[in-house]
């Protein structure tokens, strides 16, 4: 590999260019100039991040495009990034899901048009810190750094309750991501003469009291990220005053940053307290899937169906997680990449019907394909991808997770088998409301297809969401030796 | 006493020459004051902005890092003194500066009192800084309070302005009242008022410890209350809000770090030995603090009150610093707490700084801009003093990669170091109240539409001093070692065990 800091550069790429934009482009008189440069600067972003895969060794469960420089000396914390099978693929769809943001927003957002793009992009930056942080504070800055532009972006473009919802969604996050704080300076002051690596905590031995409360401190600020039942209602909220793209972000990446957390954090530092608590948190996944799925069928607001959907498939994701085998783990974080492209893709949709109409309400669609045909079909496959379909990708991290939980215990497999018939039935009846039947009013009869730049981002995230579905292989290959190595390592007991 | 004895060595003045130089300076821009008759003060902003200027030079040449005394041991140069001393010169410059047009629309204020006052204040910090006495720290204190009770009354038209410089003025002499009978009890069981002279004896064992605690008691009085923490933080809000904002301002900034510099000189230099009792003292004037000043912040609507409240609410937090400095089972991070909380009063008077430079940059002639509604789509208006703004508001709050995490994050470490969970779970819970309503400052700033059209003018000077404030916000939050390094250094120096 050629001696170019690429996580360094997926993380700066965006946010110099989101500044850049705010600079150069400030006032809204400029906004096809701020546009313009955003997009090329969630191109670069993209760009930068593809040698990640090219240049990625599947052999090795170590961390690979490590970057090491002291940061703030005094406390040991370290600017060290470094990503393995697990993380690179986040920062990819990361990096993928900010331009078609900014292709979303591209005619909707009119008011502050660089400042909008220039959060996008500066957000973008910080979550590929996220996943490619190795130090523990390191993570923790960008984690809640990460906070400010949604908050931003939800309480400047958002809907009628986008202050309450920008509040909610700050004050939730911020409650749990402060225990996890106090946790991380715990964990330095364990570990002799301080240090705040990650890869250092792994290897740290602690009695099970501490990894129980250590575990619990993780399990707030990443429960309340998933989001897990019960502490799941700031997303409806966010999700439904969020504008179009800050509604992708928040599904695509948001959600994932605390099912990241799980493997990077709880699982391999509290091993013996994650299968002391693997009850629970299987608990809190299967009333997610199953409750949330009947909250789902009874929405009346499609983002907030969407929404309640996404909680129920980050349930899979954590059941997968807690199942302690190589197909749960892996049929996690495919769920997780999978979901990404689905979500956006759904919230994308019912942007571009909100846009149109102006309304989000189920009861005010209805024969949406007479007038919009091709965006019909799209909007199918994101319908069939997120109940599951076979050949799609909703399907492949499902179908893994149920197989996992099969030689779990076959109770929690019905359970979680349930969605199957619970995302087909919340999916496929919203789908069928809006989109089928004859032209509800005269609204929907004034409708106009999709443009070729909403073509565009359609295909791509179709193309993606089939292109899983059909031949996952290249991504359960990338994560195999890692999941491999976290299993293995989680079996060892901490305790001495 | 033989005549031999009562030979008068002259006392090395060189260490003291900052001091000298800006008293000088003080009392001869009086004097021009007087002459120069413009009646804007014009001549005098200059000389006051030079005079800082040229201390800030003295002290910079002189400051060797060696620790020396002079004055018959009643006044010390170290580091953290210098360094400290370097902090009050740039935020009064700061203050100055953004006051400037302020006090030029307000014709009572427009007098050239308002400098000289504001010299003379800053030499009260510099005495405070360097105490290394008792009696140093009172007259230091008392320079510093009656310069403020004046400049609080300077708009004399103002009833809020004069009921809180009354308030102020009589809680005030209250606090120093306490804190000289403190020192009285003190001087009783130790018979000095040196501090290194008082730690020695005390810690050699020999004084009546129920005396030295009953000094103790109203010693830790009077600094709480040159803090603002509860229960002694009556004053703050009434003073805050009651002032004209240039001297809110003046007060919000600087005194903090002098009052931090007389606690670390009098109860960690000084009464190191009653360790235990005073950081009781102060955790429960901490947790009091943090929540009095985080709940009272959230039903304010006047900004300068909010920020008030959220000054008391950070004093409180870093006082968790001061008390987590000594315990007995961890002796290699002992000097860390204590930075920990320098660095936390240094960065809070910096965002402190461009929270009220921003309110002052709002006002007008006859208009306050103290309300929270002033700020209404201030976005819309001027988005980058609303950036200013929300980056002072989230190194406030306590939010990466502002500088004000870095703090909150140090005082923790330290505070966990020391043992005191709990005291860090309280301290992270009233964070996130504090959190609350900075993000309301920031949600009218961004999310509400504008109160008014009216474009924001100002001279290109301040518009320069804010934005590097501003900027100094965001690049000390993403680079904090050098300032943090420092210090540590410094305080390392200057505790003596």
């Amino acid at each position: 590999m050629s001696g170019l800091p690429i996580l360094s550069l997926a993380i700066w790429v965006p946010v110099f260019s989101g500044l850049a934009v705010l600079l150069f482009t400030g006032p809204d008189r400029n906004a096809p100039a701020a546009r313009g440069l955003a997009l090329a600067g969630a191109l670069a972003g993209l760009l930068v991040t593809l040698p990640l895969y090219a240049g990625f060794d599947t052999a090795t469960p170590a961390m690979q495009f490590v970057e090491f420089m002291p940061w703030i000396r005094r406390f040991h914390i370290n600017y060290h990034l470094g990503v393995d099978g697990i993380s690179m693929l986040f920062v990819i769809l990361n990096s993928f899901i900010t331009v078609i943001v900014v292709l979303a927003g591209w005619q909707v957002i009119e008011s502050k048009v660089a400042q909008y793009n220039a959060c996008f992009l500066i957000m973008s930056g910080l979550l590929n810190g996220i996943f490619a942080a190795l130090d523990g504070m390191l993570f923790y800055v960008f984690f809640e750094a990460s906070l400010i532009p949604l908050y931003l972006i939800i309480g400047v473009w958002g809907g009628p309750r986008r202050v309450y919802a920008a509040f909610k969604f700050f004050l939730f996050t911020l409650l749990g991501s402060l225990l996890l704080l106090l946790s991380l300076i715990y964990l330095y002051l364990a570990v002799d003469g301080g240090s705040f690596a990650i890869l250092d905590w792994h290897q740290l031995p602690l009695s099970l009291a501490e990894q129980k409360w250590i575990f619990l401190a993780f399990l707030a600020a990443f429960a309340v990220k998933v989001p897990m039942w019960p502490v799941h209602t700031w997303l409806p909220d966010a999700h439904v005053e969020a504008p179009t793209g800050g509604s992708i972000v928040l599904a695509a990446i948001a959600l994932k940053l605390g099912a990241y957390g799980f493997v990077r954090f709880s699982l391999p530092i509290a091993p013996d307290a994650s299968y002391a608590f693997s009850g629970l948190i299987i608990g809190l996944s299967l009333i997610a899937v199953v409750y949330i799925g009947f909250v789902a069928l009874v929405q009346e607001d499609m983002k907030k169906l969407v929404a309640y959907s996404s909680i129920a498939h980050m349930g899979f994701v954590t059941l997968g997680f807690f199942l302690f085998s190589p197909l749960g783990v892996e049929g996690a974080l495919v769920q997780m990449i999978s979901h990404g492209f689905v979500a956006g893709a759904m919230f994308y949709c019912i942007g571009v019907m909100y846009d149109r109409v102006h309304s989000r309400q189920i009861a005010d669609y209805g024969g949406v394909v007479n007038t919009m045909p091709k965006f019909a079909a799209f909007f199918l496959l994101f319908a069939m991808a997120n109940a599951g379909l076979p050949a799609t990708s909703g399907f492949v991290g499902e179908f893994m997770v149920i197989m996992a939980s099969v030689q779990f215990n076959l109770c929690v497999a019905f359970a979680a088998a349930l969605t199957m018939i619970l995302g087909a039935a919340y999916t496929l009846w919203m789908y069928k409301r809006v989109v089928f039947g004859a032209v509800g009013n005269p609204r929907v009869a004034g409708l106009t297809d999709i443009t070729a730049r909403e073509f565009l981002v359609l295909a791509l995230l179709a193309a993606a969401a089939l292109g899983i579905g059909l031949y996952p292989q290249p991504l359960t290959d990338v994560m195999h030796s890692s999941v491999d190595e976290l299993l293995r390592h989680i079996s060892v007991s901490k305790i001495q | 006493m033989t005549l031999a004895e009562m030979q008068f060595a002259l006392p090395d003045l060189s260490i003291a020459s900052a001091e000298i130089f800006l008293l000088t300076m003080a009392c001869l821009i009086l004097i021009a004051d007087v002459f120069s008759r413009d009646g804007k003060g014009a001549v005098t902003y200059d000389l006051t902005l030079l005079t800082l200027a040229g201390a800030a030079v003295t002290t910079f040449a002189i400051s060797t890092g060696e620790v020396s005394y002079t004055f018959s041991n009643m006044y010390v140069s170290d580091l953290m003194g210098d360094l400290l001393k370097f902090m009050v010169y740039i935020s009064v410059i700061f203050v100055l500066f953004y006051s400037r047009a302020y006090v030029r629309a307000r014709p009572e204020m427009a007098r050239g009192e308002f400098y000289v006052l504001s010299l003379f204040a800053t030499l009260g910090m510099m005495v405070m800084i360097s105490a290394s006495h008792l009696l140093t720290v009172y007259i230091g204190i008392e320079l510093l309070s009656l310069s403020l009770y004046a400049m609080v009354a300077m708009n004399r038209s103002s009833v809020a302005a004069t009921e809180a410089a009354m308030k102020y003025f009589v809680l005030g002499a209250l606090a120093s009242g306490l804190l000289l009978y403190g020192m009285s009890m003190l001087y009783g069981a130790a018979e000095t008022l040196e501090i290194p002279m008082l730690a020695a004896r005390l810690l050699s064992g020999e004084m009546d410890l129920d005396i030295v605690l009953f000094g103790l008691v109203f010693v830790v009085a009077g600094i709480a209350f040159k803090l603002g923490v509860v229960p002694f933080h009556m004053w703050i809000p009434d003073v805050y809000h009651g002032a004209p904002t240039a001297v809110t301002l003046f007060i919000a900034s600087a005194p903090k770090l002098a009052a931090f510099a007389v606690a670390v000189r009098v109860l960690v230099c000084g009464l190191v030995a009653a360790y235990y009792h005073w950081q009781t003292m102060l955790i429960i004037l901490c947790v009091a603090s943090l929540a009095v000043g985080n709940f009272a912040a959230i039903a304010q609507t006047n900004l300068k009150r909010m920020l008030a409240y959220s000054a008391i609410s950070h004093m409180g937090f870093m006082l968790l610093g001061m008390a987590s400095g000594v315990f007995m089972e961890n002796p290699d991070f002992v000097p860390g707490a204590y930075a920990s909380a320098m660095f936390y009063v240094v960065t809070y008077v910096i965002a402190s700084l461009a929270a009220f430079g921003t309110i002052l940059l709002l006002s007008r002639q006859g208009f306050e801009a103290d309300e929270i509604s002033d700020f209404a789509g201030l976005n819309r208006r001027n988005s980058w003093y609303a950036g200013i703004m929300m980056m002072a508001m989230f190194s406030m709050a306590g939010i990466p990669f502002f500088v004000g995490f870095f703090a909150k994050f140090s005082v923790l470490v330290a505070v966990v170091t020391a043992g005191h969970l709990w005291l860090a779970l309280v301290a992270i819970f009233f964070s996130l109240v504090g959190a609350y309503y900075y993000l309301r400052v920031v949600k009218v700033m961004y999310f509400d539409p504008p109160a008014s059209a009216e474009p924001i003018e100002t001279t290109p000077d301040v518009k320069l001093l804010l934005s590097v404030n501003g900027l100094a916000i965001a690049l000390i939050g993403i680079f904090p070692n050098s300032l943090m390094q420092l210090c540590a250094d410094s305080l390392a120096g200057s505790i003596l065990f």
